[in-house]
Parts: structure tokens; C-alpha cells; sequence
């Protein structure tokens, strides 16, 4: 027994050694290959939200190739590492490791609050900068890492942004607020819900489902019975398109609304003429309000529009490269302090870190579905309401 | 009562499409008692055929029912074809191996099946195009629609085809005698694989037409629908005494309402305030979920344990000894 014990010890020994051996190694990474990551879910329900936000980082890194970037006088050509998480936490740990094995200096990703938040320690260990273009759980940027940032705003922004929307334009007697048990649509409902209860509306108990229910009949048959003014539902459009249209087919007249997993284009095709008329809320500012450049340079590269979060995985890839630049150097410890106190202008705007590596004053964007299409109704900002055609105005 | 009645209008439209999935389990168990875990995937593959075949005729303009007909008419012979695959490809040489080893190829063939449809229909959510009209009728309070009067009535038609088919003709006769004993069936002059073939055609047909329905209803098919849409089945096969028709059609339609009135009501039964236990959260009317509707799938999970630790051999199914 004992023999055993000074066995495992050993080899434990041994494979600390080996792991000090390669954190010591991955900060001379000013070579000619400077490997940036990309983490989002390329497989399962969501997979064309991760591509999105792939094409939005492969997009930046390939312009800075093409503009022969200098780093510390040497020539830089920037790969991306693009890795699938399936939304999966337990994936996205493995994943998130193996990109520190391959010694990637930075990383855009996760798309998924809940694979970003168990992902977030493994790179705050390696000290590899990450900043999400798209996870929107507080919590993620609220565990002390100074590694983690975010160029999107957090469910305790976005979530009081479309409940006070909803508070204000819909005065609802009665809200029910279902969620798909997830990091992301839990935290987005419970936002949700604190603002609707601090507005005086009554707040029927929480239903929840999966990120994988098709079946939301028996959640929404319930409901009817207790007649709610407004339903708000935490979780991706691959399931609230069917929620929505089940719950019009049971004859539910209240109004739908959603977070940002469920404000894409893709709602009209899930949920057909249910969709008209739903209100949802997306973090930062609609796609075709993003810089033109970047519109047009998408389309051209990949032949089709972005979705969702793309602009928002461009700037963050092209933080990443341009904080290398000011540092002169691809050593995630000297561009770190760096990327911190970035001031960049991308396609989503002006963007600048708080001490937890949020973006300072986060646009929020409400929409409708209107005729087939998400039309932009409205922009919160810091608390405060313009219509959408005053903020294209203010902007101009 | 509103609220019961449509519990019960959604559990019955649900069950009905998983008895016509667990009749291809029983079919099949019944006849060579294997436990085929890739009908699941066939349910998929009869959806994935029905979205494109639709998706190419919507832009020709042709009434809706029409297309979604041509879309099922597509689908169930592929379907058959890819039953009648297996059966040739991976069952019949197996089949005087040891029970395991079907079993695993089972779940091979299913995996192979799942990484066909990715290939062919990608990783993506599909929304399935809905182009039959959609009308809501109220029957004393409970919302059924159009497509769910479809399908109900097509699972039932096909469920009393089938069990004619089983019961009243040659065919179904020696399918009977060859479910009783394969030897002895075989020596009275029937050819045995030719009706083990039948039977997975039979059964792959019947889960295209379940993969239509599924899609139609819920307007949403992936790759991976099959898996869970599949376990639901089998345990309501199970459930139904597996290897028994009537019993798979009784378990899914069973199935179908335990799980729907289960996600309903779970929630005020285990809703802790309700039952008077003073809690904070009760206060001024709050309520403590304990078990809220997420647990909605455990329900059919749920069932087959209980199946199987209280009554193994189904609701109406024997108990055979060397079957067991």
C-alpha cells in the first residue's frame, strides 16, 4: 500500500514538473506565428451562432494579416484556433485546455455563458487573456479574474432593459417567466423578474425547461390557465421557437418576449406567423447598425450576412491584436495591462473595460418582429430609453 | 378543467406519435427479440426526407396538403430501404450470435445513422417549413388544432391497419408463428427471413410516418431528435409489455399523458408552500418549487423503471420464462 502511495506521488511529482515546464515556455510567443483561440459550439442546436461569431474573429484576424502587422520589429502571422464546445461545460473545460496546450496568447469565446463561466479559471490560470463576444451571465466577469473581459453587455443590464420596456409599453397586470435551466437563461429571467416585481407586476412561479425541450405544451397549458399579460422566456431560439408557436396555438394571446439567444431572424422560420409581434432584447447594438466596413467585409469573405454576435467577436479579436501592437509585444503578460486599458473604436462602437472587465455603458437594443423581420424599436443605454430612430439619429 | 382537458388533448396528440415509433420496437423485439436502437434514427431520417422533399416543392406551388403528402410518400419508402439495410447489413448475420452482440450493433448502426443525417442535413436546428395553414378549434375550453386532428387520426388509422394486418392475414399469421418459434415456423414452410425482413419495413415505415408527424408538429427536425424521441418509445414499449402490438400502442398513448399531465402538475404538487410548510419564500403568497416542469422528459424514464422493478413484463405482455 505504501509503495503505491510513493507511486502515485511520484508521478504526480513528475507531472507538475512537466506542467511548469510548459507555463514557462508559453510566454515567448513573439515568434512568426502568434495563435489566437476561438471557442463557441460548431455542433448542436446553436451551431450557426457559433459559426457567426467564428467568422466574426477569423474575419479580424485575417484582415490584420493582410495589413503585415509588425510586432516587436519582427513580421506576425496571426492563426486562428478555432475549437468546438458544443455548448457543453464539460466540453468547454477540455476545450479550454487544450488551447492552452497549444499555446494560444489570447482567446475570443466562449459564445455560452455556461460554458465561458467553468471555462474562465482554466485560462485565468495559464494568464491567457479571454474576451467574450456574446456571454452575458454576470457571474462570468464577477470571479476576480483579470484575465476575463467582455464586449457585450450582462443580463443584469439586458434583463431589466426588456422587462422595463415590457413594464412601460405593455403594462402587464401579470408576467409568467419560463426558463431553460441553463447559466445564461436562468440569469437573464431572474433579471428579468426583479425588475418586473420592483415595477409592481405580478410574477407567476418560475416554469423551467431545457435547452433541448420541444415539447412546451404541458408548461404552456398551465399557464393559460393562470391568463398572464406577458410571457418572457430565458433561453435560444432553437427552443423558443417552438414555445412560441405552441403557445399561440393554444390560443395564448399575451405578448412573447425574449433575451438575445432568442432575437435572431431565425424565430420567424421556428415559430412561422406566431412570431409576428414578439419583443426581444438583444445586447449591444443590432447587426445592420454595425460599422459598414465590417458589414461589407463579412459578405464578401463568407458570402452571407452576420447573425448575431460576429461584430462583437470581430472587436474582440481585434482588441486582442491591437493591445499586442501597443505593447509591442504577443506575451499575454506584457499586452494584458495593456488590454485593460484599451480605449478602441470597432465595429460595435467605442469600447473601453471597467476594473471587472465589462464593457462601460453597454448599449441594449429591444426589438419586434414586424412583418417577418426583427425591426430595432428601441436602444437602452444606462438606463435610459430612445427610440431606435433617435439613436440612429444621436449617432450620425 | 380547461386546463386538464388540454393536458390531456396534448398528451394524447404526444403518445399517439410515440405508439406508432414503439410499434417498430415491438414488432421487432417480438419477432427475432432484439432491441432495435436504431428506430430512433429511422424516425429521423423519415423527417429529414419529408424537410427536403417539402423544401424542394414549396416554391413549385402546388397545394400544401399535396406537397406534405408527396413529402410522407418519400419518406416511407426511404425509410423502408434503410430498415431493410439494417435487417440485411447487420442483423441477419448476427443472428444466431450471442444476444450483446445485435444489441451493440444496434447502437453502431444508430450512431452511424445519426453521422449520415449530419452529413447530409448539417449540424443545424431545420425548421420545418409550415405551409398547411394552421387553425385553432376550442372544445370545451381545450385548443386542438388542425394538425393535431391529423395527427391523431393517422396514428389510429395506422395503429388498426397494423393490427389487422397482424391478426386477419396470411402475412400477419406467420409473422405470429415466426414471433412463436422461428424453427418450428420455419419448418411448416414459412420463410423466415423474408418475413424478419417485412417486419423491419413495416416498422421503419411506420416510424417514417411518426418522423412527418413529429416535424410537422413541433415544426422543428435535427439530427438528433431521434435519440430521446426513440428512448420515449422504447420505454413506452416497455411499458406496454415489449413484443406485444396492442401493448405498444396502450404504453405510447399512456406514455404520452402520465408525461404531459406529470409536467403540468409536478409543480403545484411539490410546490412546498402549498403544503403548508412555513417557508420565507411563502410569504404573501410566494410559492418553493420543489420539482418544477423541466423535469418533463424524467417522466418516461421514470415509468420504465418503475415497469420494469414492478411489473417486467409490461402491462400486457406474458410472462415468458426463456424469454425474460
Amino acid at each position: 500500500m505504501k509503495n503505491i502511495q510513493i507511486g502515485i506521488s511520484a508521478i504526480a511529482a513528475a507531472i507538475a514538473l512537466i506542467g511548469c515546464g510548459q507555463q514557462g515556455s508559453s510566454g515567448g510567443g513573439a515568434g512568426a506565428e502568434v495563435k489566437i483561440g476561438h471557442v463557441g459550439p460548431l455542433t448542436g442546436g446553436i451551431a450557426h451562432l457559433g459559426k457567426d461569431n467564428e467568422n466574426g474573429a477569423r474575419l479580424a484576424v485575417e484582415e490584420a494579416n493582410a495589413a503585415k502587422i509588425k510586432i516587436d520589429g519582427k513580421d506576425v502571422k496571426f492563426t486562428l484556433v478555432a475549437e468546438d464546445d458544443q455548448a457543453d461545460p464539460k466540453v468547454g473545460t477540455t476545450v479550454a485546455q487544450k488551447l492552452v496546450d497549444a499555446k494560444v496568447v489570447g482567446v475570443v469565446g466562449h459564445l455560452n455563458s455556461g460554458t465561458s463561466i467553468p471555462a474562465s479559471p482554466i485560462y485565468n490560470q495559464a494568464g491567457i487573456p479571454v474576451i467574450s463576444g456574446s456571454a452575458t451571465n454576470p457571474k462570468l466577469t464577477e470571479q476576480g479574474f483579470k484575465t476575463q473581459f467582455r464586449v457585450v453587455g450582462r443580463d443584469d443590464q439586458q434583463g431589466p432593459a426588456i422587462a422595463s420596456y415590457l413594464a412601460t409599453n405593455n403594462k402587464p397586470s401579470t408576467v409568467a417567466v419560463i426558463d431553460d435551466a441553463t447559466a445564461y437563461g436562468e440569469g437573464i429571467a431572474n433579471e428579468v423578474e426583479k425588475t418586473l416585481k420592483a415595477a409592481k407586476i405580478n410574477v407567476l412561479p418560475r416554469e423551467k425547461g431545457t435547452d433541448k425541450t420541444t415539447d412546451w405544451k404541458a408548461i404552456l397549458t398551465k399557464l393559460r390557465g393562470r391568463n398572464p399579460d406577458a410571457v418572457f422566456y430565458g433561453g435560444m431560439d432553437a427552443t423558443g421557437g417552438p414555445l412560441l408557436k405552441q403557445g399561440r396555438e393554444l390560443g395564448i394571446k399575451a405578448v412573447f418576449s425574449f433575451g438575445d439567444g432568442a432575437c435572431t431572424d431565425k424565430m420567424k422560420e421556428l415559430a412561422g406567423d406566431a412570431a409576428e409581434g414578439l419583443l426581444c432584447s438583444q445586447a449591444g447594438i443590432p447587426v445592420e447598425a454595425a460599422d459598414k466596413k465590417f458589414l461589407d467585409a463579412y459578405k464578401k469573405k463568407f458570402n452571407a450576412d452576420p447573425i448575431l454576435y460576429s461584430p462583437f467577436t470581430y472587436d474582440a479579436a481585434n482588441m486582442l491584436i491591437q493591445a499586442m501592437q501597443k505593447a509591442n509585444s504577443s506575451d499575454p503578460k506584457k499586452y494584458l495591462p495593456v488590454l485593460q486599458k484599451l480605449d478602441f473604436k470597432g465595429a460595435t462602437g467605442k469600447i473601453a473595460f471597467d476594473d471587472k472587465g465589462d464593457r462601460k455603458d453597454a448599449e441594449m437594443t429591444i426589438f419586434t418582429m414586424k412583418g417577418g423581420k426583427l425591426t430595432p424599436v428601441a436602444v437602452i443605454q444606462g438606463g435610459k430609453t430612445q427610440t431606435y430612430d433617435e439613436f440612429v439619429k444621436a449617432a450620425k | 378543467m380547461d386546463t386538464f382537458l388540454q393536458q390531456m388533448v396534448n398528451g394524447l396528440t404526444a403518445g399517439s406519435v410515440y405508439a406508432v415509433v414503439a410499434l417498430g420496437y415491438t414488432m421487432v423485439y417480438g419477432i427475432i427479440q432484439l432491441i432495435n436502437f436504431a428506430h430512433g434514427e429511422v424516425v429521423m431520417i423519415g423527417a429529414m426526407v419529408a424537410f427536403s422533399v417539402i423544401n424542394l416543392l414549396v416554391p413549385a406551388g402546388l397545394p400544401p396538403l399535396a406537397i406534405v403528402l408527396i413529402g410522407a410518400g418519400c419518406a416511407v419508402p426511404i425509410c423502408m430501404l434503410v430498415g431493410y439495410g439494417m435487417e440485411r447489413l447487420a442483423y441477419r448475420p448476427l443472428r444466431h450470435a450471442p444476444r450483446l452482440a445485435p444489441l451493440i450493433t444496434a447502437i453502431g448502426v444508430s450512431i452511424i445513422l445519426q453521422h449520415v443525417a449530419l452529413m447530409i442535413w448539417s449540424r443545424n436546428i431545420l425548421a420545418f417549413p409550415q405551409i398547411i395553414p394552421s387553425r385553432t378549434y376550442f372544445i370545451g375550453g381545450a385548443a386542438i388544432t388542425t394538425v393535431q386532428i391529423a395527427i391523431l387520426a393517422i396514428c389510429f388509422m395506422l395503429m388498426a391497419s397494423l393490427a389487422i394486418l397482424v391478426y386477419r392475414t396470411p402475412l400477419g399469421t406467420a409473422m405470429r408463428a415466426t414471433a412463436q418459434n422461428p424453427q418450428v415456423a420455419g419448418l411448416m414452410g414459412i420463410d423466415i427471413n423474408r418475413v424478419i425482413a417485412v417486419t423491419f419495413i413495416l416498422g421503419a415505415g411506420l416510424g417514417a410516418v411518426a418522423g412527418v408527424l413529429f416535424g410537422t408538429y413541433y415544426g422543428i427536425a435535427q439530427y438528433t431528435m431521434g435519440s430521446v424521441l426513440g428512448l420515449k418509445a422504447f420505454s413506452a414499449a416497455v411499458l406496454g409489455g415489449i413484443g406485444n402490438i396492442p401493448g405498444a400502442m396502450l404504453g405510447g398513448v399512456l406514455l404520452g399523458v402520465v408525461e404531459a399531465l406529470g409536467a403540468g402538475y409536478i409543480g403545484d404538487f411539490s410546490d412546498l408552500c402549498a403544503w403548508g410548510v412555513p417557508l420565507a419564500a411563502c410569504e404573501g403568497g410566494g410559492s418553493f418549487i420543489l420539482f418544477g416542469s423541466n423535469y418533463q422528459d424524467v417522466f418516461a424514464f421514470l415509468v420504465l423503471i418503475l415497469v420494469l422493478v414492478f411489473r417486467p413484463q409490461g402491462l400486457l405482455g406474458e410472462r415468458v420464462g426463456d424469454r425474460a
